[in-house]
């Protein structure tokens, strides 16, 4: 979720409050199983329980001492164990093979399980099947929402993907309608809804349907954010697979940026240690080359760098006093912009190192081409190249992908010859892989007939004609097309630029893609929030595949003041990409929102 | 998009895509060398005192104190005996003292018990003045008793929605198939993933799974849903009866060659894709099955006898260079050169032949010459290398020949610092030229492939 800024841009709502309300119910739910108690936290809960709470504000809410959940025999001599957990099968399996254990070794203790964001009747029902339902008390710690800055929320459930648009399971629906009716209630309702997409459409559903249930609680609330944007992901596959290549993006594609923070290696602290580096706006230095295209990161690098010098530089003509002053003022700041100066051309260097070695300005090409369609023969050997010389796997299936999305799918003979050489390079258990990547929509192969897949028409002959259209409806992932060609078409997506594009100053959202594609996500905002609708936008839509799945609703409430209505949030379902969060700051910038 | 050729060129040759090149070392690179002398030459002067001030700053990550630091000190315990334990505990309890005392001042359970006084909140309740406290409180707190649900008169909208509210709701009372059916599509229709796993649970009970599939067959979301759920909780036979019903043959297939992946020992893995083969894949997914218990199946042998002439010490490549892994399990390219590595002169015969391998798996000539290429010049087999781009024509001529292109070639052999003389054994001028791009300016190298481009003795194929 990203809200476009400028310097002038209205104030930021507090999302500060987020975190509070957060760490207020977690000491709730700790108070629950008064006296001490050891607390058992799952790997993936770590770095967001970080951003809230620390060991001392655990220990005051008498938890002794603390352990990760692995699948290991717990050595923990407490007489009560508290678990802080994602609602997931393994987890209970592991909860309840301890209790087990106690109860084998005739030893009694007290067993509290905390889920968050929520928990699920099927690990409910795991714990029965395993016999210590009953033994065990749950709860739920609805932490939804964790703000990564000033103008970033995360929901942090990387299984949401997988969950929803591989699986097609509905599971955290619910959890972000939550999260919504939540920022409803702190915030005030958001006048104007758009949204684009199923997941989009059913999520939007039942967040109404909430505040029906509870109604009143947000009436008579001045809203302080005035758009909301709900898009599912697999509306714009494609640039979430392109390579990035503003700072923020590459940091994430070289070093991965987790929980808002980072781990930079020694490498590029040019120490012997590694270093977890939070990146927020709080870092001065990164605040300013976040959202900037590479190439000018250098410069831009090499002039604070100067500029430092200079101020160093001040201190030798001082005179006692001024040096006195120069010391208990200046210094401590000038000392921490040094240190945030040089881990940042410490990470350059290691980026530079990197992208050099592995061919980037030839895979940057290849994406070009593939995204303007053309070249389209030589992309494919360059793909098979990357595949036999076995550069990264990761890579070489988003290459595949790209491929596959912007041309409809691969051709069959280039399907076969590709799918076969990556399991010669990576291994024959891909083949796994290659299946669910197609069940996604992410890799498919061209079919001969045009709308209907074999299968598809096969289900269809066995049942009624009725049931023929939900499992028409159901194939649809399947079936769809991505008509990409069609689309950046329409929406201008490609710019046609004379001359030189100048990265310094961008002139438009492509500046993200160095200049050569237009984040079709934000695209789509853009035109939408122009239209204040989808009117103009019908074949888009059409193309899309989601003609009865995108959605506007607009409230005539004059409460609404003029400043707040600039503010936009704009939520990703499913994930989003750092290049499109800058481009995003960028369309706000523009437009003043 | 109908570009022509020219076209492809003037949009690679205009200048628009060469503002950001990272092969333009000198530039951008130096610039930023420069600022990296600047910035250390300061060290000296900056990093004089404080490393706790270090620990101050929020940009330097895990601070003492933090949770995921805190863990990492509790594992560290895990083995070491009862009384260091308490030590080391008492120790990090020491540092967790010194951290400031959390801002908060306001009372935690008079927040959540409700409203009383207004005015008496702080900084949270000015913000939440217009709501009651309920809704950030759940009803966690209440005894189990107060929500759990003994009356049978809930209709399946009420049922559905008190599900979604995560109440204990007893589905008992659904005992006709309608019910039950009605119960679903209620569910469905609210889109909440958990409450439909939820009714499907209990139909999965309730119902024989003949009935219940068949009203799946026709409900997609719920379909979706019970497929999800029965591979999460690894109820593998359930679904593989699902999939039979379903004649989802190929789904059928690759739920049970996945379960290979649970099984570690390598005899029993092979067996296991053995019993793969028959399954209804696609025929172009049967061979690559069938290639999967080949590759394995020569895993096995090969590993075995090397595993033996690294122990008996008697082979020369073994000593001079120790098998970093096993080569089991490893992909087929992965165990090509593997091959061509230990094995390259081995007759075709034999299993570990690369010659045997690239017969086998079809495996084609680029990524043969690709592979050989690699393992031979990390050898630095000079004269392998030579030979693999050698080929007699039908008058006995020797010529120079590589599937692959010749920049990649040049890539290889640098990485593995070939000699220059390999280059100029090859007769290659391109390449050569190619080479000198790649080593240092001024070096010895340049100056002697200088020489050798300059040699009016060589007679250059290209």
């Amino acid at each position: 979720m990203a809200f476009p800024h400028r310097p002038d841009a209205p104030e930021l709502p507090d999302f500060s409050m987020l975190k509070r309300l957060a760490r207020d119910q977690l000491i709730y739910l700790l108070e629950q199983l008064p006296g001490k108690k050891d607390l058992f936290i799952e790997a993936d809960l770590m770095s967001p329980l970080d951003r809230i709470a620390n060991v001392s504000i655990l220990k005051q809410h008498e938890v002794d001492k603390l352990y990760k959940v692995e699948n290991k025999p717990a050595l923990s001599s407490s007489e009560q164990l508290c678990f802080l957990v994602r609602p997931r099968i393994k987890n209970m399996r592991y909860i309840a093979s301890l209790v087990n254990a106690d109860k084998m070794a005739g030893r009694t203790r007290k067993y509290k399980v905390i889920f968050s964001p929520q928990k699920f009747y099927a690990c409910e029902m795991v714990l029965e099947e395993e016999g210590v339902y009953g033994d065990v008390s749950c709860d739920e710690w609805a932490f939804s929402l964790l703000p990564l800055d000033v103008d970033l929320l995360s929901m942090e459930l990387p299984e949401f993907f997988r969950d929803y648009f591989l699986e097609g399971d509905q599971r955290w629906i619910n959890t972000l309608a939550q999260a919504l009716h939540l920022l409803s209630t702190l915030y005030g309702p958001f006048p104007n809804c758009y949204g684009i997409g199923r997941c989009a459409k059913m999520s939007y559903e039942l967040w109404k349907r909430l505040e029906e249930e509870e109604d009143g609680e947000t009436k008579g609330r001045r809203p302080e954010i005035g758009h909301i944007f709900l898009l599912d992901r697999d509306v714009d596959f494609v640039t979430a697979l392109c390579s990035q290549v503003v700072y923020e993006g590459l940091v994430d594609d070289t070093f991965r940026i987790k929980c808002g923070s980072v781990d930079f290696g020694p490498e590029v602290t040019s120490s012997d240690k590694s270093l977890k580096v939070l990146l927020n706006a709080e870092d001065k230095v990164f605040n300013e080359i976040r959202n900037e295209h590479f190439s000018n990161v250098f410069g831009f690098l090499s002039q604070k760098a100067r500029n430092l010098q200079a101020q160093y530089d001040r201190r030798r003509g001082m005179d006692i006093k001024q040096m006195k002053n120069f010391v208990s003022q200046e210094l401590k700041g000038l000392k921490q912009e040094h240190r945030l100066l040089s881990l940042h051309i410490g990470a350059c260097e290691s980026i530079m190192k990197k992208k050099t070695k592995q061919d980037f300005q030839e895979l940057i090409k290849t994406e070009h081409a593939l995204l303007e369609g053309f070249n389209i023969r030589e992309s494919t050997n360059y793909i098979e190249e990357h595949i036999d010389r076995q550069v990264s796997p990761i890579e070489s299936l988003r290459l595949m992908c790209l491929l596959s999305i912007t041309e409809n799918g691969l051709i069959p003979k280039d399907y076969r010859s590709l799918k076969t050489q990556y399991l010669q390079s990576y291994g024959p258990e891909h083949l796994l892989t290659f299946f669910n990547l197609r069940r996604a929509g992410l890799l498919t192969e061209q079919a001969p007939g045009d709308t209907l897949t074999a299968v598809e028409s096969k289900v269809s002959k066995l049942v009624t004609d009725k049931a023929a259209g939900k499992i028409t409806d159901a194939f649809s992932s399947l079936a769809k097309r991505s008509n990409f060609r069609a689309i950046s078409k329409k929406l201008n997506l490609i710019p046609r630029v004379d001359g030189e594009y100048d990265l310094k100053v961008p002139r438009d959202m492509a500046y993200v893609f160095s200049g050569a594609y237009v984040p079709l996500s934000c695209r789509i905002i853009e035109q939408v929030l122009e239209r204040r609708g989808w009117q103009g936008l019908d074949e888009v839509v059409r193309l899309l595949n989601c003609s009865e799945l995108a959605f506007t609703d607009m409230t005539k409430d004059d409460k609404a003041s003029s400043e707040s209505l600039r503010l936009i949030l704009v939520v990703f379902l499913g994930g989003c990409t750092f290049s499109e969060i800058s481009a995003l700051r960028f369309l706000g910038r523009e437009k003043g929102k | 998009m109908n570009r022509t050729k020219g076209d492809e060129e003037e949009y690679w040759n205009s200048s628009k895509f060469k503002a950001f090149t990272f092969d333009d070392e000198d530039d951008e690179l130096s610039q930023l060398k420069e600022s990296k002398r600047a910035v250390n030459s300061l060290r000296d002067f900056v990093d004089d005192d404080d490393e706790d001030d270090l620990e101050r700053v929020s940009w330097t990550g895990e601070p003492v104190g933090s949770i995921s630091w805190s863990i990492k000190e509790t594992a560290g315990n895990s083995g070491s005996s009862h009384e260091r334990e308490q030590l080391k505990n008492r120790n990090s309890f020491s540092t967790y003292a010194q951290l400031p005392k959390p801002a908060s001042t306001y009372s935690l359970s008079s927040f959540f018990r409700g409203r009383t006084r207004p005015g008496s909140f702080q900084s949270l309740s000015d913000a939440l003045s217009d709501t009651p406290a309920k809704s950030y409180a759940p009803e966690l707190g209440r005894p189990k008793g107060e929500y759990r649900d003994y009356s049978n008169d809930w209709s399946p909208s009420d049922t559905v929605r008190r599900l979604r509210k995560g109440k204990v709701c007893s589905l008992e009372r659904f005992r006709s198939l309608q019910d039950k059916i009605q119960l679903l599509e209620e569910a469905v229709s609210m889109h909440d993933g958990n409450v439909i796993t939820a009714v499907l649970i209990f139909l999965k009970r309730t119902l024989s799974k003949e009935i219940l599939f068949r009203e799946l067959e026709v409900r997609q979301v719920a379909l979706r849903h019970l497929i999800h759920f029965l591979k999460e909780i690894g109820d593998q036979k359930l679904l593989l009866d699902l999939f039979r019903f379903l004649d989802r043959t190929e789904e059928l297939a690759l739920s049970h060659y996945r379960e290979h992946l649970n099984i570690q020992d390598p005899e029993k893995r092979k067996e296991f894709l053995k019993t793969c083969i028959g399954l209804p894949f696609s025929a172009e997914d049967s061979a690559h099955i069938q290639d999967h218990y080949t590759l394995l199946e020569r895993q096995i042998i090969i590993e075995a006898n090397d595993r033996h002439l690294e122990l008996a010490g008697q082979t020369e490549v073994f000593r001079k260079h120790p098998r970093k892994a096993s080569i089991l399990n490893m992909p087929l390219v992965t165990t090509l050169f593997y091959s061509c590595f230990y094995h390259y002169t081995e007759a075709e015969g034999t299993f570990s032949s690369p010659v045997n391998l690239k017969k086998t798996f079809k495996i084609p000539d680029k990524q043969y010459v690709l592979t050989a290429l690699a393992a031979r010049a990390k050898l630095r087999a000079w004269h392998d290398v030579d030979a693999l781009f050698t080929t007699k024509n039908w008058l006995g001529y020797t010529k120079k020949r590589a599937p692959i292109g010749f920049h990649r070639v040049v890539e290889i052999l640098h990485k593995n610092s070939a000699p220059v003389q390999t280059c100029r054994d090859l007769k290659d001028r391109q390449q050569l030229l190619a080479y000198r791009s790649k080593v240092d300016k001024g070096s010895a190298e340049e100056e002697k492939i200088d020489a050798l481009l300059n040699s009016s003795q060589i007679r250059w194929k290209n």
